[in-house]
This record gives C-alpha cells, sequence and structure tokens, in this order.
C-alpha cells in the first residue's frame, strides 16, 4: 500500500501539488490523468521520493519513505521515464543488467544474468541484446528501459519471500511510442500489475487509453486532486469540461466499457 | 558490439604486456643506452654488502629509473582521470586539461615556486601537491561556476569548452607572469608549465605521485558500477540508488588529487586523458570499471611511449612531452572520431 497525505511541492512560491491525498493499493492498476501542468509528473516523483515534498509525507506500507536508505529503496521501487539518453555506447543488455545494480554488489551473480535474460525476453528485446542502445529507435529504447525497470524489481520465485511490496512508477510511458506499441506497452503493463505485492502508478494523456486499461483513475488539475476511482465513476462530461475544457460525448463500447468522443 | 567480460579481461592482460614491453625500453634506451647486464648490475649494487655503484649505475638509479616509473604513474593519472571526468559529466569530449583543472594546478605549483622562493618560506614535502590542488579544485570550479546555465543550472559542453578555454588563457597568462618574474629556475620555465615535461621525476616525486594515482584509483574504482549507472541519466542513477551529489563530489575530489598531483611535478600534459578513455571504449565498450584499470594501463603506456620519443628525437636533448602527446595525440582522435563504428 502507498499513501501519500496532504503533500505539498513547491518551487519557489510557486505549487506544482498542494495538499494532495491519495493512496494506492497494490494488485492494481492506476492511472494519474490531467492537462498539462496539472502536476501528474511532479506527483510521480514525489511518490518515488526523487522530490522530496515540503509537506506532508508518502508511506510505504506506513513507513515514512523519508526513512528508506536508497539501495533499500531502489531494490523496491523503480520508474520508467520519458527518454532515456545514454551517454555512451552501451549495449541493450549492459542497459537491462542495471536493473539489477541495486541487488548485487561488485559483480553480477547468475540470478542476476538469468532474470536479466527473462525479462528481455518479456518485453521483445533479446534479439538485439548485443546491438548499441544509441542506434536503436525511441519505441525499442522504451523496450530496453521498462525490461530494466522489471528487471530492477523482479523477484526471483525460488529465493524471494513475498514480505513487502514493490512500487512500479510510469511517467508517461507512451510518449515516444506508436499507437500499437501503446496497446502492447498498456497490455503488458496491464497483466503485471495484477501481481498482488505490486503497486503500479502511471501517468498517460490519452483518456480512452486511461478509461480502458485503468483499475482506478485519478484526476489532476492545478496541483490538486480533483476526483478519483473507477473510469465511470472519474469521468464526467461536467468534469471534463472543466478540467480539459473540452465537451465529450461518450460512446458505450462491447466489451462493457466507455469510450470518449472529443468536440 | 558484442562485449563479453572475458574479452575485456584478456584486453587487459594483453595491455599489461604492452606496459611491461614498453617500461623495458623507457628504462634502456635515453641520452645515454643501457644494456640489459648493466641494469641487472645496477639494481645488484642496490643489495647491501655490494660494492659502491658506478656512475653510469648511479645515472641509471637515480635518474632513468625513477623517470621510467614516475612517468608511468604520471599517464595512469592522466587515463584515469580522463575516464573520471567523462563518467561524470556524461560527456566524451572532458578531460582535466579542458576544464581548468590541470593549469590551475600549474599555478597553484608556480605559485608556490614563486611565492616560496621570495618569502623564504620553510615548506614541507606535502606543500607543493597541497598547493597543486587547491588551484585544480579552484580552477574547476570556476570553470562549472561560470559555464551553468542561469536557467537550469546546467553546464552544457559548448559551454564548458569556451569557459574552459577562457580559463585556461587567463591561468596561463598567471603562470607567465609569475614566471617572468620567479628566481627559481624551475618557476622561470614557461615552457615547463605550458607544454610539460617529466625530467622533474625524482624517487620523492614518485612516492607521492605513487600514492596519490594507486590510492585514487582504488577509491575510484569502487564506484564505477554507480558511475555506470550515471550513463543513464542522473535521475535514472537516482532511481538506481545512487546518492548522485555524493558521488559526483568523491569522484571530482579523486580526479583533482591525482591529476594536480602529478601536474604539480610535470606541468599541463594534454590529451592524454582525453584519448585513452576513447581508444578503450572503441575497443570494449563503457563499463566504467574496466575503462578504469583500461586508462591506467593505456595511459601509462601511451605516456611511457611519448616519453620515449621525447628523449629519443633530439638526443642528447629532449622535446617537452605535451609537444609529443598533441602531435600524436590529436591525430588520432580525429581519426577515432570520423570511424563509422563510433557512434555520437
Amino acid at each position: 500500500m502507498l499513501e501519500a497525505s496532504h503533500v505539498t511541492f513547491k518551487i519557489g512560491d510557486k505549487a506544482l501539488i498542494s495538499d494532495v491525498s491519495v493512496s494506492f493499493a497494490p494488485g492494481k492498476l492506476h492511472l494519474l490523468i490531467g492537462p498539462n501542468g496539472a502536476g501528474k509528473s511532479t506527483l510521480i516523483k514525489v511518490l518515488a521520493r526523487l522530490l522530496r515534498p515540503q509537506a506532508g509525507r508518502v508511506e510505504y506500507e506506513s513507513v515514512d519513505v523519508r526513512t528508506a536508505s536508497e539501495p533499500e529503496l531502489a531494490r523496491r521501487r523503480a520508474v520508467l521515464s520519458q527518454a532515456v539518453e545514454v551517454a555512451f555506447p552501451l549495449t541493450v543488455r549492459e542497459v537491462v543488467m542495471m536493473g539489477r545494480y541495486p541487488h548485487f554488489g561488485g559483480r553480477p551473480g547468475p540470478v542476476d544474468e538469468r532474470i536479466t535474460d527473462e525479462v528481455m525476453e518479456l518485453c521483445d528485446v533479446s534479439e538485439f541484446s548485443a546491438r548499441n542502445y544509441r542506434t536503436l529507435s525511441g519505441g525499442e529504447r522504451q523496450r530496453v528501459n521498462f525490461a530494466r525497470v522489471l528487471a530492477q524489481l523482479w523477484r526471483d520465485r525460488a529465493s524471494d519471500l513475498q514480505v513487502s511490496c514493490r512500487y512500479l512508477f510510469l511517467d508517461e510511458p507512451l510518449t515516444f511510442l506508436d499507437i500499437r506499441h501503446q496497446l502492447e506497452f498498456m497490455k503488458k503493463v496491464r497483466a503485471l500489475a495484477e501481481a498482488t505485492d505490486l503497486v503500479t502508478v502511471g501517468v498517460v494523456h490519452d483518456l480512452n487509453l486511461a478509461a480502458r486499461f485503468a483499475d482506478r483513475i485519478v484526476l489532476l488539475n492545478d496541483g490538486r486532486v480533483v476526483s478519483s476511482g473507477t473510469a465511470a465513476e472519474v469521468l464526467t462530461t461536467d468534469r471534463i469540461r472543466e478540467v480539459f475544457g473540452v465537451d465529450t460525448t461518450f460512446v458505450p463500447v462491447e466489451q462493457g466499457g466507455i469510450h470518449l468522443i472529443f468536440d | 558490439m558484442t562485449t563479453p567480460s572475458g574479452s575485456r579481461q584478456s584486453l587487459l592482460f594483453v595491455l599489461a604486456l604492452i606496459l611491461l614491453l614498453v617500461l623495458a625500453a623507457s628504462i634502456r634506451y635515453g641520452a645515454i643506452d643501457f644494456s640489459i647486464p648493466e641494469i641487472g648490475r645496477a639494481l645488484v649494487s642496490l643489495l647491501p654488502g655490494q660494492p659502491e655503484p658506478t656512475l653510469s649505475q648511479r645515472i641509471f638509479l637515480e635518474l632513468r629509473l625513477p623517470r621510467a616509473i614516475f612517468c608511468l604513474l604520471v599517464g595512469a593519472s592522466l587515463g584515469v582521470g580522463g575516464t573520471l571526468m567523462q563518467a561524470l559529466f556524461r560527456n566524451p569530449i572532458v578531460e582535466p586539461g579542458l576544464v581548468g583543472t590541470s593549469s590551475g594546478a600549474a599555478l597553484g605549483s608556480a605559485l608556490f615556486f614563486v611565492l616560496g622562493g621570495m618569502l623564504n618560506l620553510s615548506t614541507g614535502l606535502w606543500t607543493l601537491p597541497l598547493a597543486a590542488c587547491l588551484g585544480g579544485v579552484i580552477a574547476t570550479y570556476l570553470v562549472f561556476l561560470l559555464a551553468r546555465s542561469r536557467e537550469d543550472g546546467r553546464a552544457s559542453i559548448v559551454m564548458l569548452l569556451l569557459t574552459g578555454l577562457a580559463v585556461n588563457a587567463l591561468l596561463m597568462s598567471a603562470i607567465g607572469f609569475l614566471s617572468y618574474i620567479a628566481r627559481d629556475p624551475q618557476a622561470r620555465s614557461i615552457t615547463f608549465w605550458s607544454l610539460g615535461t617529466l625530467s622533474g621525476a625524482s624517487w620523492r616525486a614518485v612516492e607521492i605521485v605513487a600514492l596519490s594515482t594507486i590510492v585514487g584509483t582504488l577509491i575510484a574504482l569502487r564506484y564505477s558500477k554507480q558511475l555506470n549507472a550515471l550513463m543513464i541519466g542522473e535521475e535514472e542513477a537516482t532511481y538506481l540508488g545512487v546518492n548522485v551529489n555524493r558521488l559526483k563530489w568523491i569522484i571530482l575530489s579523486i580526479n583533482v588529487v591525482i591529476v594536480a598531483v602529478a601536474t604539480a611535478f610535470t606541468g599541463v600534459i594534454s590529451f592524454v586523458g582525453l584519448v585513452v578513455p576513447h581508444i578503450l571504449r572503441m575497443l570494449r565498450g563503457s563499463d566504467n570499471r574496466f575503462l578504469i584499470v583500461g586508462s591506467a594501463l593505456l595511459g601509462a603506456t601511451l605516456l611511457s611511449l611519448a616519453d620515449l620519443v621525447a628523449r629519443l628525437s633530439l638526443r642528447p636533448a629532449e622535446l617537452p612531452i605535451g609537444i609529443v602527446t598533441s602531435a600524436v595525440g590529436v591525430p588520432v582522435f580525429l581519426w577515432l572520431l570520423r570511424r563509422r563504428r563510433y557512434v555520437f
């Protein structure tokens, strides 16, 4: 369980998020939506402890996240960012292996090697394992980084007792993906998020993708939580007009979901 | 671009072998050549109960041998310094000489010579290296402070290079002024500071540079994994459990100490720290554990080779080492940059 209570983060006098209280349960996919500048990425960074809020607290399983040491936190919290630039020639496998860095001291052990192979297989990047990361397309890079992030959170079925939750944050992961890769990515995340010890929080821009894949949606505006709940609860014509400034028509789709058309 | 760790280890082994060969050549050839039996007899004369060494044996023991070892250590520290700076600033064209560290250290040591000479200060063994470190720290800090953008506080590489150029010119003019008013013969030589020379080698210099180089490199090796994580960005490294600010301080300090201490005895030697990590990266990729060990070996090899060229080309006189490192280093560097396999 991840809980933020009365969190405020400011730069100078400007509050990027103010008095945000929200909680995220394991085993569910939570997606943050909101217009540009609503504070989605800031909230992700505060939740992941990259940014320290001036007020309020963030708790992982009722323990204040400020008390965790860096290496300890890195073993159970991972963040997939928008675009990762690599400064020097690195092979794809070297980039994925970085996800295991918090788990070994000097050199990777056999478990780290095996996990790296597994996540590369899962993310369809095994075939370019030896390629230079910098020669990859945006979509390929994103898959490599997703594999790296999964490697960081991967638990060895045999050796690890699942004592504490793992936390996966996705900061606008779809930005550089085409429609097919967006869908493939969301399906993969959807499947992973069902793990009972995994808390998954992501930021997406596409309201239809959010409505289709999220278990819970958190709608942010001006650094505050406007509404949270299921897609049907959060996405109403009035709210979308108020927050995004567009008019919406809802079309029911066969699978029991909704589709939004904007005017 | 396959880089199995086994092939890295075998390359390091080959580099170590080449270094030994170059070292052997470096102690044999120079203003006077020594044959292998002569070298053997000179070394034996150090054992207790042996007769006093002859003049030529003393030349070998007190000039040639410390110089060869000194050269090796300075080359290693420049190579490691280059690797650390490039890893830290995530940029392949940063080296200690380009961001003011070397010229700051040179100014620090020039000040030491001039002020020490003028005020007749009695100075201990560690004053010169300390003065060089202080100069190196201040100059590096100045370059980064001036190069930083007002908007996001980051130093772009163009700003860094231009600022480095300006600060280096300023420091060199200060050194020029000091050498003009200096009484100390070593400080008087402007070529010493601007082109570098290894003729100041002595066993004392070897001891001090050995300490800073070996300790600095061993500490740096402990941070090789964290430096690797930094390659994918500061934010990402933080997510992987790296305390980025702490890492920056540690690596900058190591770099300043190893480069400034060497510069205090040699003046500014450029391009070794720039070229060495590049060559290694092209051969076996960017893993920093490999790069740190490899750049110590390759830096030592290249500087020893350059020193051989400097000593042999105008026998019995010698060229300033900086002329050789630039003349060899710059074309190699340009050629390497233009090779297609190396994607920037």
